[in-house]
């Protein structure tokens, strides 16, 4: 079902104005995590809630922020000259992944333009439970309105005193940076982010080390998805029982999906996790155009699975899509009807992992570019509806091999799923 | 004795460091706030853009000596990331979104349409300096599919002929603004 858990404020509140965003229940939590005498019980409960991140990896939010709060500091006094003097000081780093690029999602677009403070006050209250100082936004460059109305968000949090020194309490100060991306979609790859931060090719990094031990600037650095960080004001005021009551039991909370695509009202809704596909597609989405039949769906973005149309009352939750084999990914529900050309599509995902490869290490850099060359010989010379038989088996098998190398030998999750998607329609015979 | 002729030398006159000058002074504004901060080199490349429009080679060696960072470094950097050009965009940079939402509604099509339209290729400028064509992954509107993004003005829902229409009216509101400026 439609749940308006963490867009509740979307359309309602007005993005700039911090009055109403206290109004409506702002910054309540941050006053109640530094009211509180002592704040483990805090990332006890992010973990007992069970959220896990929204941004495609899934990994347990509670968990990563334990992980980085006991980390060891990696430099300690006196801090090392390389590190910009403006954050030499700061024993840890909170960093927001803005950098939306997944072809087919466009949620943490929303949640920054129709709810900014959500957000800051998410990464306020998570850099005063990990000590840190500074907090990096890092924004896509194609989100002209986000960064306007984040840079104006920030501004009057800074003369309200929710930023900057003295927040709330005397002992804590922390203070928020925008970074704009300028076009890249590995940039979303957190160690990539970090790279880029520091005004480097974004490159991403070898793990381990992780970034809750040696992350920005080599310091414990805790890198949320927007959309995991907007959960994060809620469980903090409300508990993780509260939290708990929605959901399925392994997945709890709920989750915002963007269906694009061939539905007839596209957009993004926030779901209760195990919410059935169709009801999605059917009734939220509003459905295929009349007299159009359902030929499949990508779910998860570039780097997600293809589901065959029979599959659809799969349940929307992290355990139900991985018995069948899919993913959640980024959230991203792309519907193809039968006037969509399943070669056309293939291609162009082969081509944008093909152009998207930062290309640093070998499996990635080479198996995306031979992964795009097979799948052009397969269709040159013939109309894209061939027939089943007409693909090779040499060349499926290369295809699969090369799929294989990338996923077991790349450094980072672009080059390690560039072949999921375009393996799928294969294994799905959604290729006619 | 045969006498060989004599060598014509090209006479190279070192004209001194190109950069002994300080840089231009706008570039100075943008440099002044980050100077020596190696981590603020993508942030200056934006600045630099935002002014000039693309990322001239002589900024890119002030950027350089400036930050305290080397040329391929720099470099390195600025061919990276897809936003940073290196020659004069035209006025208006026309961005065709080729993400999967966008593609499944047609802007193949569109690209195709705004080719004839405007007679260049992907990545390339009209000669009159008024329009260049560039394709992005995914512009994150996917609900709008498919989009096509002039500067920084998002258009939903194109068709190839309403795409048309859109450089259309571009192009006569750009007479109109340069008929304003003449006068």
């Amino acid at each position: 079902m439609e749940l308006k858990l963490i867009t509740a404020n979307l359309g309602k509140i007005n993005p700039s104005s911090i009055d109403d965003y206290l109004a409506h229940g702002g910054y309540r939590a941050l006053q109640r995590v530094c009211d509180a005498t002592e704040t483990v019980s805090f990332t006890h409960d992010l973990k007992a809630a069970g959220l896990v991140g929204r941004g495609g990896a899934a990994f347990s939010t509670g968990l990563k922020r334990e992980m980085a709060i006991r980390a060891e500091p990696t430099h300690p006094y006196p801090a090392p000259e390389w590190i910009p003097e403006r954050y030499r000081y700061s024993s840890s780093f909170v960093v927001c992944n803005a950098d939306e690029s997944e072809p087919g999602t466009f949620k943490d677009r929303l949640l920054l333009e129709g709810d900014p403070f959500c957000i800051i006050e998410a990464m306020t209250i998570t850099a005063f439970l990990a000590c840190a100082t500074v907090g990096f936004i890092y924004l896509r460059g194609e989100y002209p309105l986000a960064y306007e109305r984040l840079t104006h968000a920030l501004r009057v949090a800074r003369e309200r005193g929710y930023l900057g020194k003295r927040i709330l309490r005397d002992d804590f100060a922390f203070d928020i940076e925008i970074r704009r991306g300028a076009g890249a979609y590995i940039c979303g790859e957190e160690t990539a982010l970090f790279e880029s931060i520091e005004g480097k090719r974004g490159e991403p990094r070898a793990k381990p080390p992780f970034p809750t031990d040696k992350g920005l600037f080599q310091r414990p650095t805790i890198i949320n998805n927007v959309e995991t960080f907007a959960n994060i004001p809620f469980i903090t005021l409300e508990g993780a029982q509260a939290y708990r009551r929605y959901g399925t039991k392994q997945s709890p909370g709920t989750r915002i999906v963007c269906v694009s695509g061939a539905a007839q009202k596209p957009g993004a809704y926030e779901i209760e996790m195990g919410t059935p596909l169709r009801y999605v597609i059917e009734e939220l989405a509003g459905g295929l155009k009349p007299e159009r039949t359902l030929q499949a769906i990508l779910i998860g973005g570039a780097a997600g699975v293809f589901l065959k149309p029979d599959e659809i009352d799969v349940p929307l939750a992290f355990e139900s899509l991985d018995a069948i084999g899919a993913t959640f990914g980024s959230g991203a529900i792309v519907v193809l009807d039968d006037t969509a050309k399943m070669w056309g599509v293939l291609l162009r995902l082969a081509r944008f992992f093909r152009n998207e490869s930062c290309g640093k290490c070998l499996p990635c850099q080479i198996g995306t570019q031979r992964q795009l060359e097979i799948l052009e010989r397969m269709t040159q010379g013939r109309s894209r509806k061939l027939e089943q038989t007409d693909i090779s088996p040499e060349e499926l098998r290369l295809l699969r091999d090369t799929g294989a190398v990338m996923r077991d030998a790349s450094l980072c999750g672009l080059g390690q799923t560039a072949s999921n998607a375009i393996l799928s329609a294969f294994d799905k015979k959604l290729i006619l | 004795m045969l006498r060989h002729p004599k060598k014509k030398h090209r006479q190279y006159l070192y004209q001194g460091d190109p950069l002994a000058a300080p840089p231009p002074p706008e570039l100075e504004t943008i440099l002044e706030r980050h100077r020596g901060r190696d981590d603020a080199l993508i942030t200056v490349l934006e600045e630099i853009q935002n002014h000039y429009g693309y990322l001239p080679q002589r900024q890119l060696q002030y950027t350089a000596r400036e930050l305290g960072l080397p040329l391929s470094r720099v470099y390195g950097v600025a061919t990276f990331y897809n936003l940073f050009h290196f020659t004069a965009p035209g006025r208006y940079m026309v961005r065709v979104c080729r993400g999967t939402a966008c593609h499944v509604n047609g802007s193949r099509q569109i690209i195709h349409a705004l080719k004839d339209k405007l007679a260049i290729n992907e990545d390339e400028s009209t000669p009159d300096g008024l329009f260049s064509l560039q394709t992005v992954a995914c512009m994150g509107a996917c609900s709008l599919a498919p989009v096509l993004v002039v500067n920084d003005n998002t258009y939903g829902r194109m068709s190839p002929e309403s795409a048309v229409d859109e450089m259309e009216k571009l192009k006569r509101e750009n007479a109109i603004l340069d008929a304003e400026v003449r006068a």
